[in-house]
Formats: C-alpha cells, structure tokens, sequence
C-alpha cells in the first residue's frame, strides 16, 4: 500500500504543508478506547497513524511510551490485536494510511509470511521495526512486498553517508528520519540541518518525516518547514494518560488537530 | 604460541552470524557505533600490542592463569576424573574480569570517556566498576531495582568503586530491563560512550569479542589438561546463562569432536513449571537484545511474542534469552545442553562445599549438579573440567535463608 501514504503525503505537498504522522499506543488506555482514539486522531486531520504494537522490552523508547505500552499489555493487548483493531478501524470507515509500528520479536514468533499475510488483509499500509536497520530488515521486508506492504526505513543523526546511500532501493513510502541520538520523547528535538533532509530524500527518493522530541505545535511548524512530514508521538500518548479514558479521545484530538494546523509552509 | 596466534584459531562468525544465529538487531542510531566497534575489534584481536597489554593485567592484576585443580574427593563421589577450573579465584570472585579487561583496554584504545553497564547479580557490574577504577574512566551501571534490592552488597562494592549505581524500575526490573536501559543510555550517549557488555549476548561483534576475550579460561585449561594428565580431556560442563564462561571454556576445543562440551542451565523451580530460565532447553528461537537466538517468549495470541519472564535461585542465570554462539552450538548437535532446579544446584553448592571446601556461586553449582549425568557418560577414568566460574560469598544469605525455609526464594 505504497500509493496511499505516497498521496498523502503528495496531497500534504500540494496543500503546501508538511504530513502530520500521529503516533499512538495500540491497547493505551485500553483495546476499545484505543481505537475510539485513532478515529477521532483521523477525523481531526492526521494525514498518517503510526500505531505502536506493546512489547515488553522497548528499548528504544523513553519512559512515556514505555509506560504506555505497560498499560497496553496489562489491559491484553497484542499483536494479534493490534491486526485484529486496524481491520476493525477500516470497517469504520477510516481510509488514513496506517503504519505499525513495534519490536521484531512479536513478529517474528508470529511468522514473517503469517504476519505479512494477515497485515495485508488487515489494511495495513506499512511496517516500521525499530529493531530491524536495513542490514537486516530484507527477512521482513521481502515477505511484506510480496504482500504489498511497505516498510518505513529509520535514519538517525549518526548514519553515515554511505548507510543513507543505500535506501535507494526500499522503494519507501517515506522515509523516518530521527532528530537527535536518544530515544522517544527523551529532549527537545534539535534543529535539523536542511541540506541533510536534503541528502536523504534524493537518496531514498521519497519524503521525509522527523521526529523524535516534537511536543507542540509551535515544534511542529519549525520542522514543517524543512521537513516533508513531522511525526509526534509522546505528547500524544501524554494525552491520552492525562485524564480519564473516556476523554482521551476528545484531548488527543484536540492537539492532533493544533499540531495540523500549525504545518503549512 | 602468542594470545593473538592462539585467539587466531577460535571460529570467526560469518557475516555477524553463528549459523543462522547473531546479527544486529539495534536501532539505526546504533549501527555506526557497533560497525566502529566491529572494526576496532578485528584490529585488536590481531594485534600483539593488544593483547600482551590484557595478558599482562590479566597475570598481574586479575592473578591469572587460574588454577585447574584435581578435585580428588569430589572425582571418587561421581565417578570420573573431575578438574575444577579455578575462575572464582580471580580478583572479584569471577570469571566476568576477564572480559572487562579486554573491553576497558579497547575502549581506551578506542578512545571511549565513559563506560557504562548492565548488570543482574551484580558481579558484571563490579567487575565493569573495578576496571573503571584502574583505568580512571567515569562509570554507571544499570541495574534492576528488584536486584538492587536482592544482591545490596553488590550494589556497595560498585558505588565504593566509584560506579553511579541506577535501579531500573521499567519491565521486570531484573536483568533484561536493565540491559534496556543500557540500550537507551548507549542510543543517547553513543558518541563518547562503551558499553561493557557482559555476556556473549547483544548484537555483533559482542558476542563474537566476549567469547574471544573469555576464551583465556579454555585456552588455559587447554594446556593445563595437558600438563597434568598428557591428553585432552573428555568433557567440559560450564553453566549457562548468557553463557560468557561457557562459551570461553568451550571455544579452544570446539574442534576437537572427542571433547563433549555440556552446558547447563537454569531449570528454576523445574523446566514443567514454566518458572525457570532454561532458554535453550525450553525456549524458541526469537530476537531479544540486539541478536537473533534462543529466548524465553510467550506463544498464544494474547501475549505473542513477548519476552517471559525468567527465573532461577541464581541471579546471573536469570535472563530469557542466551548467547548466539550458543544456539548455533545446540543446533549442530557440538554441545549438549542439560538443565538443573534450583534445588539440585543447592544441593551441589552443599556437595561441593562438603567434598573439596570450595564454597561456589550459586550459578556454578548449576554446573556441578549435572556431574553425575556427565560422569555416567565418560567412564571412571574419563576427564572431566568443570568451569568454577565464580565464588559464593555474594550467595550466602540466599543460601542461609532457602536453607532455613526449603522450597522459598528470598
């Protein structure tokens, strides 16, 4: 499902404004309520939804989103029912590309080709593995094509020209590139060199997206600037565990839809 | 034969792989820092100078070569020719010095300011914060909070070493929370900052230069056996976790098929009861902690994929995943791996004590408990050299308290 995150963020372009990627927590505060969440984060304008999959052992997440992903587990949720919500999600109606995000481990004990299948079917545009760099990623990313199914490549501030040169063929809907060496929601992100949004789009031929550290929409409309697309995650789970479940829905959607509004270029 | 001639022989992972096992399961931002260390590794590991900087801390400072001792009384009640190699003997209590020495050397080498490390039992971290002290370098260890509780007098020897000492309070709060935490320090940190491992797990070259560098433990026994009786022995046992001591007992005599190489896990309260640490006996292959291996990870739908949580009576046993090299090992058939309860490791910590007046850790009577199955197999005259990894001090009050209350984990 390449095209529909290569419209969105085209339609975001002709808009003359960055892509708004929403991260949140598949299960956070709980299974229903997490998906009430996702509909009202598409409806208030988030061009694409990054929905993280729990996993016990998040490494490179900072303490909101590990957090977030506890709560998840203790209220049942899973992969399977991360697959299972997404389906449900798209019989709502909702059309936002949608990518999973999550730790290998969960994936591949389900099986490369059995997840690929089911993510397919589910609706599922793309898969981004924190744990999978491109030296690795071929054992997921070939089963997901045969699927057409993409994969979302991570560039951090320490890739070496040489890595980002490689990206070429990925074929990306986008690419995520990480603004500081840390890990979720950890600092304030820190300014990103235009010339090297630059290198890695002509590498990849494809968008993209910074995040990592963007926590409001004054944030937001900094990198809106230099970047195809900003991806906020932390300060979207903090909503969602600032008040009572019920509400969740109304306040995350309630930044979502600042944050969009403070993307045009 | 010199340390780099002899370091030269051991199997070299092919494309970060043991089989089909390692890798380098990390975060992007990562990958830069392990491709520097992978090239500074393959330099050292070849380079004279390096090694006879490690050999001679290793001789001067950690005491080495340790001793391998004809363990006569403990021989005649399993029946073989039972040779204890003697790493509790080492400064610190255990084999894990070795590896620090190494790894400080690279780092400096490497031009490193900071060192920082995971730990579980505590020995790792208090190995990694003696070397910090030698080589003047800044020092912080992350532990587990229900750890730092468990092994407090660990906890004082790292901060009387000059480690900052931080509970981890995330997952678990054992030793893999711990190595998480480590993970995100090194993400954020990785300009100026080594990170210790300290077993033959993580993602490659750890795997590949802590076996190397604990490689010293079987490259000495390998001539010691010979020394003493004129021939190579007939089996190896070392306990198992993520398996540092084993893997350097077994690595010089991988080669030679007529050595039986035994590692032996953690079956906690027995293998049947799922509350155990038992990776390669009753786990799966999965991704955990950068390489790609045997782990403990639930299967049903609700939980699919999750790391399980481990358990042992020992604490440096009590992790849910295991060294690549490991799992390539048990899938060739090379080594054969067993598992033994808590109980049975009690009973042979006791056992030893009783028969030589060696009182072990708690994880190397895991390694004892298997000798009688071992001995059966090689005959009253087959030779047998266990890995004494580590001493028992840090066990006594576990030890004190099953004992008074048989069948309760402190």
């Amino acid at each position: 499902m390449t095209a529909r995150l290569r419209e969105a963020f085209e339609r975001a372009a002709g808009e003359k404004r960055a892509a708004l990627v929403a991260y949140l927590t598949f299960g956070d505060p709980n299974v229903q309520t997490s998906l009430d969440v996702v509909e009202a984060v598409a409806k208030a304008g988030a061009d694409v939804i990054e929905l993280g999959v729990p996993y016990s052992d998040p490494s490179a997440d900072g303490p909101s989103i590990q957090r977030a992903m506890e709560r998840a587990l203790d209220r049942g949720a899973s992969l399977p029912g991360a697959l299972d919500a997404v389906a449900e999600l798209r019989r709502r109606g909702v059309e936002t590309p949608i990518v999973l995000f999550g730790y290998y481990n969960p994936i591949f004990v389900m099986g490369v080709e059995r997840f690929a299948e089911r993510a397919h079917a589910a609706g599922i545009d793309a898969v981004l593995t924190v744990d999978l760099p491109i030296d690795e990623i071929a054992e997921l990313a070939t089963p997901l094509a045969a699927k057409g199914v993409a994969v979302i490549p991570l560039v951090a501030p320490t890739s070496t020209p040489a890595r980002i040169a490689r990206l070429a063929p990925f074929n990306a809907p986008f690419v995520y590139y990480i603004s500081l060496t840390g890990v979720t929601g950890s600092k304030a992100a820190a300014p990103v060199d235009p010339a090297r949004i630059q290198m890695i789009r002509d590498a990849a031929q494809a968008p993209v997206a910074v995040g990592f550290g963007i926590r409001t929409p004054a944030d937001a409309a900094r990198f809106a600037a230099v970047a195809d697309g900003v991806v906020v995650g932390t300060a979207l789970v903090d909503q969602v565990a600032g008040g009572d479940a019920s509400g969740a829905p109304a306040r995350v959607a309630e930044l979502v839809a600042a944050l969009s509004r403070a993307l045009g270029r | 034969m010199s340390t780099a001639d002899e370091i030269a022989r051991l199997v070299e992972p092919t494309g970060g792989r043991f089989g089909e096992f390692g890798g380098q399961y990390v975060a992007e931002t990562l990958m830069p820092a392990i491709g520097e260390l992978e090239v500074a590794w393959r330099a050292a590991r070849s380079d004279p100078d390096f090694w006879s900087e490690v050999d001679a801390l290793l001789e001067d400072y950690v005491g080495r070569p340790s001793r391998l001792y004809r363990a006569a009384r403990l021989s005649a009640e399993v029946g073989a020719q039972v040779f204890l190699k003697r790493e509790d003997l080492n400064h610190t209590g255990a084999h894990k010095i070795n590896n620090c020495i190494g790894q400080a050397v690279l780092a400096r080498r490497m031009g490193k300011r900071r060192l920082i490390a995971e730990t579980g039992a505590g020995q790792h971290g208090v190995a990694t914060a003696t070397v910090a002290a030698l080589f003047a370098l800044p020092c912080e260890i992350y532990m587990g909070a229900e750890d730092v509780v468990r092994q407090s007098l660990n906890v004082e020897r790292m901060r009387l070493l000059g480690a900052t000492v931080h509970p981890v309070e995330s997952g678990t709060r054992t030793l893999k929370d711990a190595m998480n935490e480590a993970l995100r320090d090194w993400v954020t940190n990785v300009g100026d900052t080594f990170y210790l491992i300290g077993s033959v797990a993580g993602p490659h070259p750890y795997p590949w230069m802590v076996r190397d560098l604990q490689s010293v433990i079987g490259r000495e026994a390998m001539a010691q056996i010979y020394a003493a009786v004129g021939r190579m022995p007939d089996a190896l046992v070392a306990c198992v976790g993520g398996g540092s001591n084993a893997a350097g007992l077994f690595a010089p005599f991988v080669d030679d098929e007529n050595v039986k190489l035994v590692g032996v896990e953690a079956a906690g309260d027995g293998v049947e009861t799922g509350r155990h640490a038992a990776t390669l006996t009753a786990g799966r292959v999965g991704v955990l902690h950068g390489s790609k291996s045997y782990v403990l990870t639930h299967e049903d739908d609700e939980r699919m994929g999750q790391i399980a949580h481990a358990h042992s009576i020992s604490a440096g046993l009590d992790y849910p995943g295991v060294g690549p090299e490991h799992a390539a090992w048990k899938a060739s058939g090379r080594a054969t791996y067993l598992a033994r309860t808590d109980d049975q490791a009690l009973a042979a910590l006791e056992r030893l004590a009783r028969t030589e007046g060696i009182l072990c850790a708690l994880e190397t009577a895991h390694a004892i408990a298997a000798l009688d199955e071992v001995a059966a197999s090689v005959g009253k005259d087959g030779i047998i050299i266990v890995g004494l990894s580590g001493r028992g001090d840090k066990d006594m009050v576990t030890v004190a308290q099953r004992r008074s209350t048989p069948g309760q984990v402190p």
